[in-house]
């Protein structure tokens, strides 16, 4: 039986996962010197440009919170054994949710009415953008795969339809909403430190860093300290034992799907409110598709979901670095570079896990159940 | 010099991990014989079949087959060797005719018409020698299960099986088609072919096998011809110590009041097949009620329709003083605020959530409880804390709270549910296929504490397709068939051959020959 076979919890969770990442680079390392790139030059820089300065660090961090939003909205799903593609989607209606709300009301309220009432209609845009496939599954057996991926075309083409129509600012040629009031922006990190009297320098990195370590934590709560957790978990792994159990499945996809896109909806804050400070396209750029392989690496727990969300924070902003100093390397290897990471510690996570296991005696020996 | 044995297996040993199935295991079975191989759940025996079977190759040891070595195999050169399996889960395209079936995989030319043509002749002759009818023609899912496994056992000797293992045949037969498959079985030993019969039901052992090998937990503890052997002896043999599996008294009092009432249930499934005919029964406080059948013939659904898994299209049921009837029927959370327990068939898609802790799984359905959860949040010493009182009441091992569900073994999963089950101090105690998939010590464990709550006043509904458990256990016992109740008496009044007859569809004597379903066997 398998399930004799395992590893100690401290290589399973920690081990592990750094050998894989190690090999990712050190196969992203044999493509650069391919190509004729110094590895060590590029990994060097990479690092130094992620973490090296505090600017650099502020983009990292800040490239990881939308990270965690969108992983963390992929790893409710899962739980609740639904696979939410519809991350991007989501992400534009909660960014829309919150613009909504600060266009209409920003001038009038201050910021400590005006933030809360963003969050929440983030989350709620969010929540339902997701609720639909949802219930289209629960009810109608349409796989959610497929709905929430045409959901994001259809939030892509709302957005778009909104903003050089409805919601465009009349004399401005880009296609992008008035600009909020200032009751509507989040502050920076930076900001925030320098009413504490820390000097900081200016970096995109705000304060929904603070949402998204909260995101985490309830995540953390709810799926494994909370009675709904419970029943959305039990749904997720068995159906049939949850309906046994006196869990209506039906119900729990839609809250599932409904939680997940409610997170994924933060992204909103980070985006419109604490960068840009309008409504406008494409803000989203992709990462509610990151956020699935930031849960895949994160082995969709919230911790793991940080750590895995820094690495591809680290990616984007490292890679912008070198992209910046060394010549004739292009953006597109960061992306090689990430397709590797989930390659080796993503989809191939327990390749190494047999090696592993000649060097350990097994953690427990169990009696076979089958004959 | 006497012939080479069919079979010889030396110094067997397979790991998986670091479990051993298999140590140092010798087997060997003369040419012509029925050999039984018997043991409890996890013994090995399986595993040793799947070595021979070539399904995985041993670590360790050799295997010779009519005196010739071979070596490292797959299933293909089993096969070649003259090695034929026939699973307990039967290995057909439902879809295919039972023609197609055989001549899958093993099709003598490329163009289709003639090959169908050979091999039809080639199987008549076969069935006219070994006295196996099928009808070749008719798709697999229109056989009954019976004919699928003559049908499984053709195919094996159609790609010139001369050793056939079968694995727990008769598990899904009605014991006028187990005593014939046995006097097919014996008619295949007379000409010449070997039979490895794997179960772990004794008598089928004593009644069909020339030897016999026990094995317990992953070695060979006895291994006798049948004549030197007693029915006690393979079982001491088989779980190490003197087990009581036989009737154990009938109920202390006479049963009490109703305290569930159900009457023409009529289910039907998503496919318009009619699940349930008309079905009516009555449970009391104090007894227990044993319902008997070839599976797949309502039992599943009654449990289903009576803890409000599914709903029924027309029927009536009174629990605990309150009405249900479609399309309000009752939900499984309201069977249980009822007092009304229910132990599923399938433990593991079902009765746990395999992947869950035990503290997890073991309060499942009881987890809205305030014992458990408290403002939204659920309380894990509470929940750790009754699950170790349960794993102590019910012997589960390892005692520990915190392991996976799934890595319990079989019985200790089911003492789990069991447990849990019982911690809520049910009036009805629904119970399916208790001890399917479980060892022989755990059986007995199971047995007495349904028998106790019974004793304690509960009433408890059993469905079980082994008839030596219905008739140990019940009070009362219903036999269905295609959907109905087609007979229904005390167990001082029951012989097998009549619950035989009624199980493979004749009615009762009198009174409800209207009632009569098809005959399906």
């Amino acid at each position: 039986m398998r399930d004799t076979d395992r590893l100690p919890r401290w290589m399973d969770l920690a081990l592990l996962p750094a050998l894989n990442v190690a090999l990712a680079l050190a196969v992203a390392g044999l493509v650069l010197w391919g190509v004729g790139q110094d590895p060590w030059q590029v990994l060097g820089l990479l690092i130094q440009g992620a973490f090296g300065s505090r600017v650099g660090l502020g983009y990292t961090l800040y490239y990881a919170t939308t990270f965690v939003f969108t992983a963390l909205a992929v790893c409710m799903a899962v739980h609740g054994g639904l696979f939410n593609i519809g991350g991007e989607g989501q992400a534009m209606l909660g960014g829309l949710g919150a613009g909504l709300v600060a266009l209409a009301w920003s001038a009038s309220l201050p910021a400590a009415l005006m933030l809360p009432l963003m969050v929440l209609a983030s989350m709620l845009f969010g929540a339902v953008w997701a609720a639909v496939p949802g219930a289209l599954q629960a009810w109608r057996g349409s796989h959610v795969v497929i709905t929430t991926i045409m959901f994001n075309f259809i939030a892509s083409a709302l957005l778009a339809w909104l903003l050089v129509g409805v919601l465009k600012e009349p004399g401005n040629m880009t296609v992008e909403s008035a600009a909020f009031a200032d009751s509507a922006r989040l502050p920076g990190v930076h900001e925030a430190l320098g009413w504490l009297g820390i000097a900081w320098p200016a970096s995109p990195l705000n304060l929904s860093i603070v949402l998204a370590v909260a995101a985490a934590v309830a995540v953390g709560g709810f799926l494994w300290r909370s009675g709904p957790g419970y029943a959305l978990r039990a749904v997720g792994f068995s159906p049939p034992a949850a309906l046994y159990g006196g869990i209506a499945p039906p119900w729990q996809i839609v809250r599932a799907m409904a939680l997940s896109g409610a997170l994924a909806g933060l992204v909103g804050m980070n985006e419109i409110a604490g960068v840009h400070g309008r409504l406008l396209l494409d803000y989203v750029a992709g990462a509610g598709f990151a956020g699935i392989a930031v849960a895949l690496i994160g082995r969709n727990h919230p911790l793991g979901i940080w750590l895995a969300a820094i690495l591809f924070g680290a990616l984007y902003q490292g890679g912008a670095e070198i992209a910046f100093e060394v010549q004739g390397f292009s953006r597109d290897m960061v992306f090689t570079l990430q397709g590797l990471i989930v390659l080796f510690a993503g989809a191939m996570a327990q390749m190494l896990a047999p090696v592993l296991m000649r060097f350990v005696r097994p953690v427990r020996v169990l009696e076979p159940a089958h004959g | 010099m006497q012939a080479a044995p069919a079979v010889r297996m030396q110094c067997i040993c397979k790991r998986f991990g670091a479990v051993v199935a298999n140590h140092d295991v010798n087997l060997t079975v003369a040419a012509g014989t029925v050999h039984g191989i018997v043991g409890e759940n996890g013994a090995g025996k399986s595993t040793l079949m799947s070595v021979l079977y070539g399904f995985y190759p041993a670590d360790e040891g050799r295997i010779e087959v009519n005196g010739q070595p071979l070596a490292a195999h797959g299933s293909r050169d089993a096969i070649a060797a003259g090695i034929g399996m026939v699973h307990q889960h039967f290995m057909l395209v439902d879809s295919l005719s039972a023609l197609d079936n055989v001549m899958l995989g093993a099709e003598p030319g490329w163009r289709l018409m003639p090959a169908r043509r050979q091999v039809r002749d080639a199987l008549q002759a076969l069935m006219d020698r070994t006295g196996l009818p099928v009808r070749l023609d008719l798709p697999v899912e229109e056989l009954p299960v019976g004919e699928r496994q003559r049908l499984e056992i053709l195919k094996a000797l159609y790609r010139g099986a001369r050793i056939l293992i079968l694995d727990e045949p008769t598990a899904v037969l009605t014991p006028q088609e187990t005593a014939q498959l046995f006097v097919t079985l014996r008619g295949l030993r007379d000409s010449g072919t070997t039979v490895l019969l794997i179960t772990h039901k004794l008598k089928e052992i004593l009644a069909l096998c020339d030897a016999v090998t026990v094995m317990r937990a992953g070695t060979v503890v006895l291994d006798t011809p049948i004549a030197a052997t007693s029915l006690d002896e393979l079982a001491v043999a088989m779980v190490g110590r003197r087990v009581h599996l036989g009737r154990a008294g009938q109920a202390a009092s006479a049963p009490g009041d109703a305290v569930l009432q159900a009457e023409h249930l009529r289910l039907r499934d998503a496919l318009g097949v009619v699940r349930l005919d008309d079905v009516s029964l009555t449970l009391r406080a104090g007894e227990i009620v044993g319902i008997a059948g070839v599976s797949g013939n309502g039992q599943s659904e009654l449990l289903d329709v009576l803890s409000g898994l599914c709903a029924p299209q027309a029927g009536s049921l009174v629990l605990a003083g309150r009405r249900f009837a479609p399309p309000r029927w009752l939900r499984p959370q309201d069977a249980r605020a009822l007092k009304l327990a229910h132990v599923p068939e399938d433990r593991h898609a079902r009765a746990l959530v395999l992947p869950f802790a035990a503290w997890e799984s073991a309060v499942l359905g009881y987890h809205r409880l305030a014992a458990f959860c408290r403002r939204g949040f659920m309380r894990r010493d509470a929940m750790r804390g009754a699950t170790a009182e349960m794993m102590r009441g019910y012997d589960v091992r390892p005692p520990d709270p915190t392991l996976r569900s799934g890595a319990f073994s079989g019985g200790n999963q089911q003492k789990l549910v069991l447990a849990r089950e019982a911690w809520a101090g049910p009036q009805v105690l629904l119970v399916g296929q208790p001890t399917r998939g479980v060892d022989i010590g755990a059986i007995e464990f199971i047995h007495a504490r349904l028998r106790a709550l019974r004793d304690a006043g509960g009433a408890v509904l059993l469905v079980s397709s082994e008839l030596d458990e219905v008739l140990a256990l019940a009070d009362r016992v219903i036999v269905m068939n295609a959907g109905r109740i087609v007979g229904e008496r005390a167990v001082a009044a029951c012989d097998e051959t009549t619950l035989g007859r009624w199980m493979a569809g004749e009615a009762i004597e009198g009174g409800d020959a209207g009632h009569m379903a098809p005959v399906h066997a």
